[in-house]
């Protein structure tokens, strides 16, 4: 074959053509594989968010609905339940809510979107148990300066009714709360809130 | 006798097989001064031959799915003929790969067999290395006890925990929101498939090897002194004196990997650890999580650096930048000699605050966090990387010996 009346530019331009066109062939090529990974049909049905009925909840109740395979309570809370919140800041590790635990629209004193009702996720952040509701004030075995909240029966980790974790007990960090979101007054959808982060 | 060398021949004409035999083995000069140190290298090539063998017979009795997994290791344990054998090899090998790699980094480190016209072959082994911590990490989710699950947990959260993509990443990681059946099952087919890449990147590493020759305990290139064949004086052919060298070095290997199979597997709770002996529980953090010890030092570097506005983003940076910074380590040395035997007081004073700030870091992060213990590690994570970082200063600095033009015994 002679080299004679041979077009390189002609030629280098076809080489450089076919390479783009290959690999932009070989990038849609992985797509598929790199998509295989994302949760399936299954688990995203799994993980779907759940939707609360809370017309019933009367103040100082609470109810428990189950997402992702852990119970979230939905606590309404009294006027006096607030007003206590308030008055225990002192007592608490990290009052103002300054660690990650909950998105950045429940970072105050009740931790929720309408301070009657907290949506928390209902598993001890010590070792995962899931901590016992007590609104009763004062009980005998929890003490005078008790003003309502939960207490973790495993190893003894107190929460007020924020979901605060209180000072000098087991558990490191304040109850995890989940995005949710008011769909109407009387229901609440957990697991998404409709990207109002 | 004939009908060999016709047989050789025939197969010559049709692939390089004498070819390849002597450029690799019978006609591949080592220098001759090659120590202990140089045991490693073949080491990490039988247990690597180890891990695949016993790896695919446990596959063969193993069940990536969350509600049998555990309860098959346990069979693979009790029911399966010699299944305890083949398991305590594989699970010990894990920890020995890792404690001959480390044995075989630390000689790169002592010799300066990073050093041009090495840097090639350093980076492959750091690639061969991080392909080792993936390959232990995605197996260590396998036995689906309590450690691997929130290990696991641990260590995918790393990838959450960049900024932006993070938290999608995460979950694209793990097929699911939690560490689910979905991220085994992910997490056997990767350890079944990296095995088979690191074999190769061990082949591409030795192709490199041959290609620039071995370096030896002075540093000596031995190319530079070439007989009147062209034969480097201070070089002996690799088949039979470092192959039968090596045997002996298996021998005394084997003494010692036999001894923790049979009589010490789990290793005191650290090639297997306790809280792996109770299945997974998603909804029970154990009391304390450690990883593996071959990952301690780094997860030691994690805790250390305190997250910045609620991100743990500088820690994982952190731990992510003291394994990089390896791949710089042949142009942070600017020392004019290679090996430990000719450098100077302050090189020697620094590789020596290096192991001892990696050890510690090693055994702070199998312990519970303190303010004391933090210190130390945080004190850890400063000599780390004052060793790599510094090194373009205190290499220059440092007063070194002449080197000899061949190497001394």
């Amino acid at each position: 074959m002679s080299a004679d009346g041979v077009d390189l530019k002609k030629r280098r331009m076809l080489t450089a053509a076919t390479s783009v066109v290959g690999a932009v062939g070989a990038g849609f090529v992985v797509y598929p594989f790199l998509a295989a990974w994302a949760p399936s049909e299954k688990a995203k049905a799994a993980g779907a968010p759940v939707e609360a009925d809370i017309s019933k909840l009367e103040p100082g109740q609470l109810m428990r609905v189950k997402w992702r395979g852990k119970p979230v309570w939905i606590v309404r809370r009294t006027e006096q339940n607030l007003k206590d919140l308030g008055a225990i800041g002192d007592r608490l590790a990290d009052p103002a809510s300054d660690m990650p635990q909950q998105p950045e629209y429940c970072k105050n004193e009740h931790r929720s979107i309408k301070p009657e009702y907290l949506v928390a996720i209902g598993i001890c952040t010590h070792l995962g148990c899931s901590p016992t509701y007590r609104p009763d004030v004062a009980p005998a075995d929890l003490g005078a300066d008790w003003v309502g909240g939960f207490f973790c029966p495993c190893h003894g980790s107190r929460f007020d009714l924020s979901g605060r974790v209180y000072s000098g007990v087991p558990a490191p960090t304040n109850l995890e709360i989940t995005k949710y979101t008011f769909l109407s007054d009387t229901t609440i959808r957990v697991g998404e809130d409709g990207g109002a982060a | 006798m004939s009908a060999m060398k016709n047989f050789v021949g025939w197969i010559d004409d049709r692939f390089p097989l004498t070819k390849v035999w002597n450029e690799h083995l019978a006609e591949y000069y080592a220098p001759k001064n090659f120590n202990f140190w140089y045991f490693m290298g073949s080491l990490a090539m039988l247990v690597l031959v180890n891990q695949i063998l016993t790896g695919v017979w446990l596959a063969m009795s193993y069940k990536p799915d969350a509600d049998l997994a555990f309860g098959s290791v346990e069979y693979i344990m009790r029911d399966v003929d010699w299944g305890w054998l083949i398991r305590y090899l594989h699970s010990t090998g894990a920890s020995a790969f890792l404690i001959v790699i480390y044995l075989h980094m630390f000689r790169g480190l002592m010799y300066g067999s990073y050093r041009k016209p090495r840097e090639l072959l350093w980076i492959i082994g750091v690639v061969i290395y991080l392909a080792m911590m993936a390959t232990a990490f995605f197996g260590y989710l396998l036995p689906w006890g309590q450690m691997s699950f929130w290990g696991a947990q641990v260590i995918v959260n790393l990838f959450s925990a960049i900024p932006v993509i993070g938290p999608d990443l995460g979950v694209w990681i793990r097929g699911d929101y939690v560490i689910s059946d979905a991220t085994l099952n992910r997490f056997f087919a990767l350890h079944f498939l990296l095995p088979f890449l690191l074999a190769a990147l061990v082949f591409v590493h030795i192709v490199a090897l041959h290609k620039v020759g071995s370096n030896n305990p002075d540093g000596i290139e031995i190319k530079k002194n070439k007989d009147e064949n062209g034969i480097p004086k201070d070089g002996i052919p690799f088949h039979p004196y470092y192959s039968v060298k090596d045997i002996a070095g298996v021998a005394g290997f084997l003494f010692l990997f036999a001894a923790v199979v049979f009589f010490a597997p789990e290793m005191g709770g650290f090639f297997i650890e306790h809280p792996n002996f109770e299945p997974a529980n998603p909804l029970k953090t154990p009391e304390h999580i450690a990883p593996v010890w071959y990952f301690t030092p780094f997860y030691a570097i994690l805790r250390a650096v305190p997250s910045i506005a609620g991100s743990a983003f500088p820690g994982v940076a952190a731990m992510l930048l003291s394994i990089v910074v390896m791949f710089f380590l042949p142009w942070l040395d600017r020392s004019p000699v290679k090996s430990i035997r000719y450098k100077g007081v302050i090189f020697k004073a620094s590789l020596a605050i290096f192991v001892v700030a990696f050890i510690m870091l090693g055994y702070l992060g199998t312990q519970p966090t303190t303010e004391g213990k933090t210190l130390l590690a945080q004190i850890g994570t400063v000599l780390y990387f004052a060793f790599f970082l510094l090194m373009p200063i205190y290499s220059k600095m440092d007063k070194t010996k002449p080197v000899p033009e061949r190497v001394t015994k």
